[in-house]
């Protein structure tokens, strides 16, 4: 409760948190198909219509209802970004709380690994992995978690260093405190909100690759529709029906805004450094 | 050992990483690599040539055996032949490199000479509305992917002027540099536009950091003017991690820029990989990806270069 | 009558957005005549360091406003310049070349990016327009005067390469390059070592007798101050309570919080306020036997990773601590006190060694992990000594948990008769630690570390972070607490003053080795050794006055010894019943 009053009373966060609400509220009714127009029912005479009180945001080359796609397609891009952020959450967490915890060999073979991972800018690995995988959705979830799991890995295992380092953990060791209850209490404890912060911004950046990757026909295939494939067949309509490109286009910067504004929100009120910097 | 050596030790460790990684992930396709290869012309062929085939590309070896007859023609310089294109992968590569890397080098002077002075004025006004209104502009610009940019910029142009961009068949720089300039600045700018924004959250963040040390306070102490504060004692420490986001997204650039190249139909690095995946040539990918981690890596290098050269606790060690 | 270098009346500085309802500073006078020096004594969140920044109003650039108030200073022009008024382009002339100002952390307060030299001649080039040679010269010129050797080698250097004691002498060159007549010292020794503190404090005074500048000298410590300052002021809450001459403050103090600062807070007195309560029997077994203790860490080699040898942290330390005694262990950083400590507990892994608990356990080195209820541990940092995300209960709980108990209503009542003891409310247990004051967080780690009833409790520099005042009361109630459980106290610091009101006996430890132990009250009236006697004459004291400190610039020695090397087997010198030093060469 105390943390929603915080959101809301630093001015990022306001902005954020509403855009994040409004977008999960459309996420969830595009995914259970509650929609103003049947997303995949095409009305042959209404084909390209602009804008107006029937078609919210226009039809598209095939007369559908473009407000109902782009619910839809907005269901479907969080879809994939909650559980590839999900995954990569985990699994970052594991390995980078093992690997500071452990260190020695364990630490070096994680980081190692990570660094090879990194090696690669973000798309150009999720391609590799669609290419043996072939395209899909569960594939673009696999993907964008690969590639976003050593973020979580290195963004874990910096503040974990640093804590086990701290005197509460060194008084812990001097109890004779168990392995699992310093892990679990006093690192991952206080990691919340480091990996808070980090979610949130990285659920910012999965939705920028799930749209890429489907721009790109590697991602959600058709006719299911996703941001990046209204956008992809916007390409050569964009000067008869704009607005193809216009609101997909405005849909994803938005949500984007909307988890950045968000995370900056966050790592104001969660990081103590940054809060107790004089201005 | 120093921080330098320790990074030029992990350098081979992690491109023989990336070899692996992608060499396994090439041999998880579904399907023998014969039929990946030729499509469905490999329906016509007899048993015999199958296995001829197979053994022209020593695809009847264990695989371990392949890995190493791999390896060790990609320390000759040889990455296969591209199915393709029917030439050596590293002479189709290096045909594509030379607008890859013009275009990461223009969206880099474009994101530094935009982030830069933006990041440095936001952090050094006192007044709130400069500030706001630079770190509007970074959030906007960090939120918008790349090729929505693009997408938008092209639309803007044609609603707006009338104006298309240069599309058509590219023109290196050394031919025509005014062609080619007209067929890259947009593409840089694009690029440039989520650079920029980050170039500018990060140094507005780093020079907002540097300024409230303890040694600008002495600085100041010394009577030295606000300019000389920012320029002489601030900057030089608030650039390390500008160099650092600078050199690693310059590094990823150089990976091609995938969606921005598809957008502007510039055959760059980027088209490149993705035609290759389409068309199943995994001697061209296999090539490229190994070939750009590899750039990615000596960039990194060329940062902690810099590192060194800006920080001298860096360069003699910690405690000297 | 002449008028003052400085006359700074009825000065008002308040911070954040409206400064008026945020006063940190609250209507400050005194008057400073040219190469006088005034101390303002005060605790943290006393407004002192404010009151200085103003003065060069730095104080703008951290988020102050002057609200009320003038600061009036004779330039060397022998015009006034009420400073509180003055632009920021006539405060840029002054500042560096009119007052100069030095500050606590001289590890961060150099540039870490440009050479020493460099920051030097920075001041040569504002003030004196010198540039290239004769700036270099100068600067040479001014290491030379802070008595730093070799001092063209020197100007190359980065600030890492050198000491903080080195360091505070660039800084202090670097505050005088151009002869101001103002110095302002904000707590410039407080980050270094005692006998590194004696160093600074005497070329400060060799250089004020020297140049005839005034200094302004900002201390938590009015022991410090007792050798340099001819007036003092005492700060509290944004006022100052009482100001006057050096002899009058003290002898004859006026304000109540003075006198609590002279009184309550811990000074040194040379052994003669060492405690007498105790008398060692040797029948009885000891609470704690270490012996031969050996710390040893590899350095790590270079490519081929041949190891250049070993730092010897800790070099065949040996004592005994009997129930109901206070054993302090004293030395300076890198001496080897925390990590003897640190070994005790099974947080550093010991070399070689043996200790025993009770003369019942008796463990080697190589199973020092094994954890024993019987010895507790109080960290330095009460910040960072508990976990900032459990409660209170929880974090009273842990030793029980992790001894394998569990928590019941009688554990409950344990913890809540505990907190008690320590001197905080029963309600604390709902509570989180930011919501406590350090020292309030130091009686919850003692609290903590009394849970499993240890016979021995090992506090590493335990009141070393809490301000004066809050250091007399933690100490009191460790000397209650003592007599009360009859506990065995490890008490492991480099504050003098603070270990002559608790300790018994004292080891002092230097480059990891006990080069003096014995009887508390023997150590510190006639130390032996002659690392002993510098270290004791450099503590500070109220009646030490104006005192000389020697100038020294003898290095520490490094601890780093070749693979395979062996000390020698130390000669010890007997010089009473409990009092023993190790021969000297």
């Amino acid at each position: 409760m105390s943390m929603l009053r915080a959101i809301f009373s630093h001015a990022s966060g306001r902005i954020g948190g509403t855009i994040v609400v409004v977008y999960i509220i459309i996420a969830l009714l595009g995914m259970f198909d509650i929609t103003p127009h049947n997303p995949l029912q095409q009305f042959r005479i209404d084909r390209l219509h602009a804008p107006n009180a029937t078609y919210w945001m226009g039809t598209d080359l095939f007369g559908r209802d473009v407000a109902s796609r782009l619910m839809k397609g907005i269901g479907q891009s969080f879809l994939v970004g909650f559980c590839a952020v999900a995954l990569a959450t985990t699994a970052g967490t594991v390995l980078g709380l093992t690997a500071a915890w452990f260190g020695r060999a364990w630490d070096g073979l994680v980081m190692r690994v990570m660094d090879v991972l990194l090696a690669f800018p973000a798309i150009l690995l999720a391609l590799l992995i669609i290419a043996a995988a072939g395209p899909g959705t569960w594939t673009s979830v696999a993907a964008i978690a690969i590639v976003y799991t050593p973020i979580f890995t290195r963004v874990v295992r910096g503040p974990a260093l640093s804590i086990k380092s701290r005197e509460f953990v060194d008084a812990a060791r001097t109890f004779g405190s168990s392995r699992r209850y310093i892990l679990t209490r006093h690192l991952l404890l206080n990691l919340v909100a480091p990996l808070t912060v980090q979610v949130t911004l990285a659920l910012a950046w999965s939705l920028l690759t799930e749209a890429g990757l489907s721009f790109l026909g590697l991602g959600t295939q058709p006719p299911a529709s996703s941001l990046g494939l209204m956008l992809a067949d916007s390409r050569n309509l964009m000067e008869t029906a704009p607005w193809l490109l216009i609101f997909p286009a405005l849909a994803i910067m938005i949500s984007i805004l909307g988890f950045n504004l968000l995370g900056d929100a966050l790592r104001d009120i969660l990081d103590p450094k940054t809060r107790s910097r004089p201005a | 050992m120093s921080y330098l050596t320790r990074r030029l030790l992990t350098f081979p460790l992690v491109m023989l990483g990336v070899s692996i990684l992608v060499f396994v992930t090439i041999r998880m396709v579904p399907g023998d690599a014969i039929t990946a290869m030729l499509g469905t012309e490999a329906g016509l062929l007899t048993p015999a040539q199958r296995d001829a085939l197979a053994g022209y590309f020593g695809i009847d070896q264990p695989i371990l055996v392949q890995y190493w007859r791999w390896l060790a023609g990609v320390f000759q310089g040889d990455l296969g032949i591209s199915v393709t294109y029917g030439r050596p992968v590293l002479g189709v590569i290096l045909e594509r490199f030379p607008l890859t890397l013009q275009l990461a080098l223009m969206s880099m002077c474009v994101a530094l000479l935009v982030g830069l002075p933006a990041g440095v004025f936001a952090a050094t006004r006192n007044e709130k509305m400069s500030d706001l209104g630079v770190r509007i502009f970074a959030m906007i610009g960090q939120s918008t992917p790349n090729f929505v940019v693009g997408l938008l910029i092209i639309y803007a142009l044609s609603a707006g002027f009338g104006i298309l961009p240069v599309m058509g068949e590219f023109t290196p720089f050394f031919e025509d540099p005014l062609r080619n300039l007209g067929q890259m600045i947009l593409p840089a700018i694009t690029l440039g536009f989520a650079f920029a924004a980050s170039v500018t959250r990060i140094s507005r963040s780093a020079m907002l950091d540097v300024l409230s040390d303890d040694y600008v306070r002495t600085a100041r102490s010394k009577g030295a003017s606000k300019r000389s504060v920012i320029w002489r004692h601030a900057l030089p420490n608030a650039l390390i991690p500008v160099v650092t986001l600078s050199g690693v997204e310059f590094g990823y650039l150089l990976g091609g820029a995938v969606l921005v190249e598809q957008i502007y139909a510039l055959p760059g690095l980027g088209r490149l990989v993705l035609d290759a995946i389409l068309q199943r040539d995994y001697a061209l990918v296999q090539g490229c990806v190994l070939f750009i981690a590899f750039n990615f890596m000596v960039v990194n290098l060329l940062v902690d270069l810099a590192y060194a050269a800006l920080d001298p606790r860096i360069r003699l060690g910690e405690g000297g | 009558m002449t008028t003052p270098l400085l006359s700074v009346s009825d000065l008002c500085v308040g911070f954040g957005r409206d400064p008026s309802k945020n006063e940190i500073v609250k209507g400050v006078s005194f008057d400073l005549a040219a190469g006088e020096t005034l101390a303002i004594v005060g605790e943290s969140g006393s407004g002192k360091s404010v009151t200085a920044l103003s003065i060069n109003r730095l104080v703008d650039f951290g988020g102050g406003r002057i609200i009320g108030g003038s600061i009036d200073f004779k330039r060397r022009d022998g015009s006034i310049l009420d400073l509180a008024q003055a632009g920021e382009p006539v405060l840029e002339k002054i500042r560096g070349s009119e007052i100069g100002m030095i500050f606590q952390e001289p590890m961060t307060s150099l540039n870490p990016v440009l050479t020493i030299g460099t920051q030097i001649e920075e001041s040569f080039r504002l003030h004196r327009g010198l540039t290239g040679r004769q700036a270099t010269a100068a600067a040479r010129d001014a290491l030379d005067r802070v008595r730093i050797p070799d001092a063209a080698r020197r100007l190359k250097y980065c600030p890492n390469q050198l000491s903080g004691g080195m360091l505070q002498r660039v800084m202090i060159a670097t505050a005088l390059a151009c002869n101001p007549r103002l110095l302002i010292a904000d707590e410039p020794t407080t980050a270094l070592d005692v006998t590194v503190q004696a160093q600074i404090m005497a070329l400060l005074g060799e250089l004020k007798h020297e140049t005839g500048m005034a200094m302004i000298f900002i201390t938590h410590d009015i022991g410090l101050v007792a050798g340099i300052a001819d007036k003092i002021m005492v700060m509290q809450a944004g006022e100052a309570v009482e100001q006057g001459q050096l002899d009058q403050v003290l002898d004859r103090p006026q304000h109540s919080y003075t006198r609590h600062l002279l009184s309550a807070v811990p000074h040194f007195e040379s052994g003669r306020a060492a405690r007498a309560d105790f008398r060692r029997e040797k029948a009885k077994p000891p609470a704690l036997t270490v012996d031969g203790l050996t710390v040893r860490f590899k350095v790590s080699g270079g490519l081929l990773g041949r190891s250049p040898g070993s730092v010897h942290a800790v070099e065949n330390v040996g004592f005994d601590l009997m129930p109901g005694e206070t054993l302090a262990i004293v030395g300076e950083s890198g001496s080897g006190k925390s990590t003897t400590a640190r070994a005790i507990l099974g947080l550093v892994r010991p070399t070689r060694g043996r200790f025993s608990a009770h003369g019942l356990t008796e463990r080697a080195g190589s199973v020092a992990d094994a954890t024993d209820p019987a010895t507790q541990m109080v960290f330095q940092n009460p910040y960072a000594s508990l976990n900032p995300r459990l409660r209170i209960d929880s974090i009273l709980a842990e030793p029980v948990i992790a001894a394998g108990g569990r928590i019941t209503t009688e554990t409950r009542e344990k913890m809540k008769a505990l907190l008690k003891r320590v001197g905080l409310p029963e309600d604390s247990l709902e509570r989180y630690p930011h919501q406590f004051s350090g020292g309030q967080r130091q009686r919850l780690c003692i609290a903590r570390a009394l849970m499993l009833n240890p016979s021995v409790v090992v506090l590493d520099e335990a009141v070393s972070a809490l301000d004066v005042s809050v250091q007399a009361k933690v100490l009191e109630l460790l000397v209650d607490l003592q007599k009360e459980y009859g506990l065995a106290y490890l008490f492991v610091s480099h504050d003098m003053a603070v270990v002559e009101r608790i300790a018994h006996r004292i080891a002092v430890l230097y480059a990891g080795q006990i080069v003096e132990i014995g009887d508390a009250a023997s150590v510190l009236s006639n130390p032996q050794h002659s690392y002993t006697k510098r270290l004791i004459s450099a503590v500070p004291s109220i009646d030490r006055r104006n005192q000389h400190f020697e100038l020294d610039t003898r290095q520490v020695p490094s601890l780093v010894r070749p693979p395979g090397f062996e000390p020698p087997e130390p000669q010890w010198r007997d010089f009473g019943p409990d009092h023993r030093a190790r021969a000297e060469a």
